[in-house]
């Protein structure tokens, strides 16, 4: 196992200065996300214009895998569908498990593929898909997700 | 009993004592392990390997039933690790030592069969800030039953109980002090004399969660004069899944079964049903034979390096420890108590303490990260979580220089 697989320059660089950290203010979708294990807490904005996510943001505190994931979801996710959303919500399980049958290749995460080195560290996979589920409940449903 | 090259002159031959345990001996992630986990448990010597395997290999059948060969050594050996137990925290009678899973069993079997059938509205359970949730749920649930109501001790900015607020709560709705003997969290050691003396005063009973405590330091239960004390055999060298609830005699006398099954009873009828003697009343169903005798071992392991030089070698290491990782640019211990077990709860500045998991367990070396089971203590402390490096009497100053290089890479990593 080396370090870098996990912390490379972007995890580190998205840890140190997150993007979309900040409040969107009403009109907004809003969900949190906790993971007790570790203490992870993140809330996630969502505001549409019809349905394309107009803007995206987030804050809470976290480890670097779990803020350098939720910084580089934000970037992505501007100006996506809310279908495209959902269905990147469905690939990310793939990109981050390396699970059997994920018909991704690495290249189409861009950015994102730098999270793809948690799959060597079981226990970290949770961190790097807690804002994703927390995206997904604001943009469902609006309310609480725990990953444990 | 075996002579000891682990010990002399009452002091402590480490590389003869981590010979002891096999486990250490080993490579993690390319590099020799260095194991700073022991308060969430902490490793066995072969000689509870051993125990455990031998029993096993020639004495295992049921304990209390049969006549034949196999059955009476399974009990003489059940009941001589019982004797040990009594031994080990110097308890009057072996019918004050129930067997339990754990601590966390120790103390809800009091909470049930002690504290739910006298509590009521108006009455309070007295605890601490720095409880391990085992020490706080099942009294939070004798709560809910009863209608009883549960009082915190508040904890000052170094992680020391506050007495004068102890005292100030100790009142005449106190029906029960239920207290840490060491937090786990923070390593503080209470002042638990000062605690039972000033319960005593008010006829309230007092439970010691001793889990952190009975590893480290001699522990006496007669001298303490506590009503009831709980412990675990996996912090302690010992299997998991097995433990110790002592409990005065007259208090568990009075006490009901807690759950009924096998073992616990003299005779069934459906006309009535008479229960066993202490300590099998409170011992329902085939009990964890194997884990009882490993208990045992670790016990007699303990007091043959003597708790006195276990506590002075911990001593020696968490100065050690305190002092270098001291000088890591950025940490800060949490949890600075005049008294404390080797226990080292750290924040380091910019790195999340999940990431201080991950990246010293490249290293080799295994710390605990997280809220360690005692979320109010990160409240007070207005963390998320620590990185803790909680020591053995196997441990080295070394493995604590390997965690300080480890640390200050870590923060050159996110700077």
């Amino acid at each position: 196992m080396d370090l870098k697989d996990l912390y490379r320059d972007v995890i580190v660089d998205h840890n140190r200065s997150p993007r979309n950290f900040r409040e969107i203010d009403p009109p907004r979708r809003v969900a949190d996300g906790y993971n007790p294990l570790c203490g992870d807490k993140l809330r996630v904005y969502l505001r549409l214009d019809g349905d394309t996510i107009e803007d995206v943001a987030f804050e809470g505190s976290g480890c670097a895998i779990s803020v350098a994931s939720a910084s580089l979801m934000t970037e992505i996710l501007k100006g996506k569908s809310e279908a495209e959303a959902l269905d990147l919500f469905e690939r990310m399980h793939g990109l981050l498990t390396g699970a059997e049958g994920s018909r991704d290749d690495l290249q189409s995460f861009g950015k994102l593929a730098a999270l793809s080195g948690v799959r060597e560290y079981p226990t970290r996979v949770k961190c790097a898909s807690l804002c994703w589920h927390t995206m997904k409940s604001a943009l469902t449903d609006g309310g609480s997700v725990t990953t444990e | 009993m075996r002579a000891h090259a682990q010990v002399t002159g009452g002091e402590l031959a480490t590389s003869a004592i981590r010979a002891d345990f096999p486990i250490l001996d080993q490579d993690v992630n390319g590099h020799a392990l260095a194991y700073l986990d022991n308060a969430a448990s902490s490793q066995r010597p072969r000689q509870v390997i051993d125990a455990v395997a031998d029993y096993y290999r020639h004495d295992h059948a049921n304990v209390h039933r049969g006549v034949h060969q196999l059955s009476q050594r399974a009990t003489e050996a059940f009941e001589g690790a019982r004797s040990k137990l009594r031994a080990f925290i110097n308890a009057a009678s072996d019918r004050e030592i129930i067997w339990t899973r754990g601590t966390t069993e120790s103390i809800n079997l009091v909470a049930q069969a002690w504290a739910r059938p006298r509590l009521g509205p108006g009455d309070e359970i007295l605890i601490s800030l720095m409880e391990h949730h085992a020490n706080i749920v099942p009294w939070q649930m004798v709560c809910e039953q009863t209608g009883a109501r549960l009082v915190v001790t508040p904890i000052d900015e170094r992680g020391q109980l506050r007495m004068d607020e102890f005292e100030r709560l100790l009142n005449s709705r106190t029906r029960l002090v239920a207290m840490g003997h060491v937090s786990n969290a923070l390593g503080t050691i209470n002042p638990v004399r000062d605690i039972i003396s000033l319960a005593r005063a008010r006829d309230v009973p007092v439970l010691l969660d001793g889990a952190q405590a009975v590893p480290h330091m001699a522990v006496d239960v007669r001298e303490l004069d506590c009503d009831f004390y709980a412990f675990s055999g996996h912090k302690m060298c010992g299997p998991t899944g097995i433990g110790i609830l002592y409990g005065r005699e007259s208090l568990l006398e009075e006490m009901p079964p807690w759950q009924g099954g096998g073992d616990m009873i003299l005779a069934v009828s459906f006309d009535g049903t008479v229960y066993n003697d202490l300590p099998w009343k409170f011992e329902a169903g085939t009990p964890n034979i194997a884990g009882a005798i490993g208990m045992g071992a670790a016990a007699e392991y303990l007091q043959a390096l003597g708790m006195e030089s276990v506590a002075a070698r911990e001593a020696e290491l968490l100065e050690h420890a305190t002092g270098v990782l001291s000088q890591v640019p950025g940490l800060r211990i949490i949890g600075t108590a005049d008294a404390k077990a080797a226990v080292v709860s750290f924040v380091l500045e910019g790195v999340h303490p999940h990431d201080i998991g991950t990246i010293v367990d490249a290293e080799g070396i295994a710390v605990r990260t997280g809220h360690h089971c005692a979320m109010p203590v990160m409240d007070f402390f207005k963390v998320p979580a620590t990185a803790r490096a909680s020591y053995a009497f196997y441990n080295t100053e070394e493995e604590t220089e390997r965690l300080a290089a480890a640390l200050r890479k870590a923060r050159e990593m996110f700077a």
